[in-house]
């Protein structure tokens, strides 16, 4: 055994990568995985590099208030209440997507017979490939009226609760129909995300709790979602990432006011930081206010990467056992 | 399956203790017959289970003995296309009647796989609880059940230092006596068993086969097997399934397994125990 302990060991990663043609593979791919490093690191720097002169200008309030006058010497410029409103869409959003795709994946997966399960998964598929600006404009002239009478109603009734309070009697450009049509976008990548990884749970898995007589919720609750977890909240995120993001459907619905909308759903007026540089963009004033876009911009991405290493910080932590 | 019938057949035993006691049916099919869709895979299967004794399935690849036992725990039920004629007995009490929980006798009638199967997300703890927690069933002192069934199914000693690992780091040996321990956890009157050991090393094979032995105490069991050796250790009875081409499967020959390796009457199963099939 001493003998074994003092023999020289050999690197065998060095000799695994031998082959020639492996090597030449094997760069090529490092090269193309890096390549899409380097577009990310170059639009982060581009728009970073128009951001600091923004904040010389405005200081740190860019980021703290809510302002948007051009005309002023110096212009002011705050877009507090466009991140989190931002923030407020894509939370609206969650909340109606979410339950929505898990239950329709849910009933795809394990439900539906066969023909209806691929019937509902082109369908969803088709969904994922309207243009957001037809869904806009679907929003603006179907939506609209429609969900005028929701919000009334859930006014009516649970006005109590603050979320759903309207003081200004308007319920058009609300929150709540921005956040809705952001949901309708969400739901087809939600879904067709988990329902694939549901479809993923191992057979032996259903069968061994099948034979230990639990129900499909239970089988739902302990096996499924569990072993999908990962899976699951990544299309979540991949839904979130379009919602706050996305620009031109909630541009048609969405009444932007430089003020923030705290939790006032369905009163009129919110915020968003992509809507925010489209409807700016068009009657631009000069180049210090598409430097202001651009540092908007900048600090979507800032937002959205965080938003991403949230994701997988929770992936990771929900990873752990089940005892 | 109320927990007074239960009481009443241990009450019965514990009474009479004449050799005809020892025979008392715990699980009968009668007349059973199995499709998937229009397609026939057993016929008039008729077959009973005495308390506590061990049954071995043999018969050829695809004459339906995975679907026979899948019908008595009503896992049957759950494939696409499944429909069944006759009936199946347990404790005297037709486990299709309409007024039957099929979580009741899935607990009763407990089922091991060909393929290990433990959740992987869970501790080998937590697995071996599984069964009482997805059932809702309540038991208390877990630790104790813990011990006992991973005593029973021969693991205890290999993972007591390491109970709260995941049970997917174990061997498939241990995987698969991990999975006799969840399915003992929910005390069940009968196991299934489907080719358990085909996955596995002679050694892991012959711990579970002991372990299969140790079980029949308290636990009426029924194993399908490629295995004849294995049939011979651990089965007192032993039936033959056959399907002849384009027809469903049916028993040929059942009885003691002595007789069935030794003395048997059709020449069918004398050619399949002595390998001689196909
Ligand atoms: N889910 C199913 N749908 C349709 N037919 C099935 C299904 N499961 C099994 N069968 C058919 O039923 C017949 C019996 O299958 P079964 O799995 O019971 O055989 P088996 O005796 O267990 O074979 P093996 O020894 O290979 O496990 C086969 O012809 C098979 O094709
Ligand atoms: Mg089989």
């Amino acid at each position: 055994m001493a003998d074994l302990d003092v023999q020289e060991r050999r690197n065998l990663s060095a000799s695994a990568t031998a082959h020639r043609g492996d090597r030449i593979f094997n760069r090529t791919i490092t090269t193309a995985a890096f390549s899409a490093l380097f577009v990310l690191a170059g639009i982060a720097i581009f728009l970073g590099a128009q951001t600091i002169p923004v904040l010389q200008t405005q200081g740190l309030s860019f980021l703290t208030t809510t302002a948007w006058d051009i005309n002023t010497d110096p212009p002011t410029a705050g877009i507090w209440g466009m991140l989190y409103g931002s923030v407020l869409l894509a939370v609206v959003a969650l909340v109606i997507a979410v339950p929505a795709s898990l239950m329709m994946s849910i009933f795809m997966v394990f439900l539906a017979p066969k023909k209806l399960a691929s019937m509902l998964t082109n369908l969803i598929d088709l969904m994922a490939a309207i243009p957001s600006v037809i869904l806009g404009l679907w929003a603006f002239y179907v939506l609209n009226p429609t969900a005028e009478v929701w919000q009334q109603l859930l006014n009516q009734y649970l006005g109590w609760i603050p979320i759903f309070q309207n003081a200004s009697g308007n319920f058009l450009g609300t929150p709540f129909i921005a956040g809705f049509v952001l949901a309708i976008m969400m739901i087809p990548i939600v879904t067709s995300v988990t329902r694939e990884v549901l479809s993923r749970t191992p057979p032996d898995l259903v069968n061994a709790s099948e034979a230990l007589g639990c129900s499909m919720w239970t089988m739902l609750r302990y096996v499924a979602l569990p072993y999908g977890r990962g899976g699951i909240v990544g299309g979540i995120m991949l839904g979130l990432g379009r919602a706050l993001g996305e620009t031109i459907a909630v541009f048609f619905v969405l009444k932007i006011v430089f003020d923030t909308n705290w939790y006032n759903i369905i009163e009129s007026g919110g915020g968003s930081v992509a809507t925010l540089i489209v409807s700016r963009f068009g009657e631009i004033s000069g180049p210090y206010e598409l430097q202001l876009l651009l540092a908007s911009g900048f600090f979507l991405f800032i937002m959205t990467l965080i938003v991403n290493v949230l994701a997988n910080l929770i992936v990771n932590r929900t990873g752990r056992l089940q005892k | 399956m109320s927990t007074a019938e239960f009481e009443s057949v241990d009450v019965l035993e514990s009474e009479i203790t004449t050799p005809a006691a020892a025979a008392t049916t715990e699980l009968e099919a009668r007349n059973v017959s199995v499709w998937f869709g229009q397609r026939k895979v057993l016929e008039g299967v008729n077959m009973s289970f005495p308390k506590n004794s061990v049954t071995a399935l043999i018969g050829p690849s695809g004459c339906g003995k995975s679907t026979f036992i899948r019908t008595l725990n009503r896992l049957h039920e759950l494939l696409p296309g499944a429909a069944l004629a006759g009936e199946i007995l347990y404790e005297g009490r037709d486990i299709y009647s309409r007024d039957v929980d099929p979580v009741h006798i899935r607990l009763a009638i407990g089922m091991v796989f060909q393929k290990p199967n433990p959740f992987p997300s869970m501790t080998i703890r937590g697995n071996v609880l599984s069964g009482l927690k997805l059932s809702g069933m309540k038991r208390s002192n877990h630790d104790d059940i813990v011990e006992e069934t991973l005593t029973a199914a021969g693991l205890w000693t290999e993972v007591k230092d390491r109970l709260d690992r995941a049970g997917g780091e174990l061997s498939g040996g241990q995987q698969q006596r991990l999975v006799i321990a969840r399915a003992l956890a929910v005390q069940p009157h009968v196991l299934l068993m489907d080719e358990p050991c085909s996955a596995l090393d002679p050694a892991s094979t012959l711990k579970i086969e002991e372990t299969i032995r140790q079980l029949s105490k308290e636990v009426t069991i029924i194993i399908v097997t490629h295995n004849m050796q294995q049939a011979v250790r651990v089965a007192d009875n032993t039936a033959f399934f056959l399907a002849a081409e384009n027809e469903p499967g049916r028993v040929i020959e059942q009885g003691a397994t002595t007789e069935i390796f030794g003395n048997p009457q059709d020449e069918r199963t004398l050619d399949y125990v002595n390998g001689r099939f196909g």
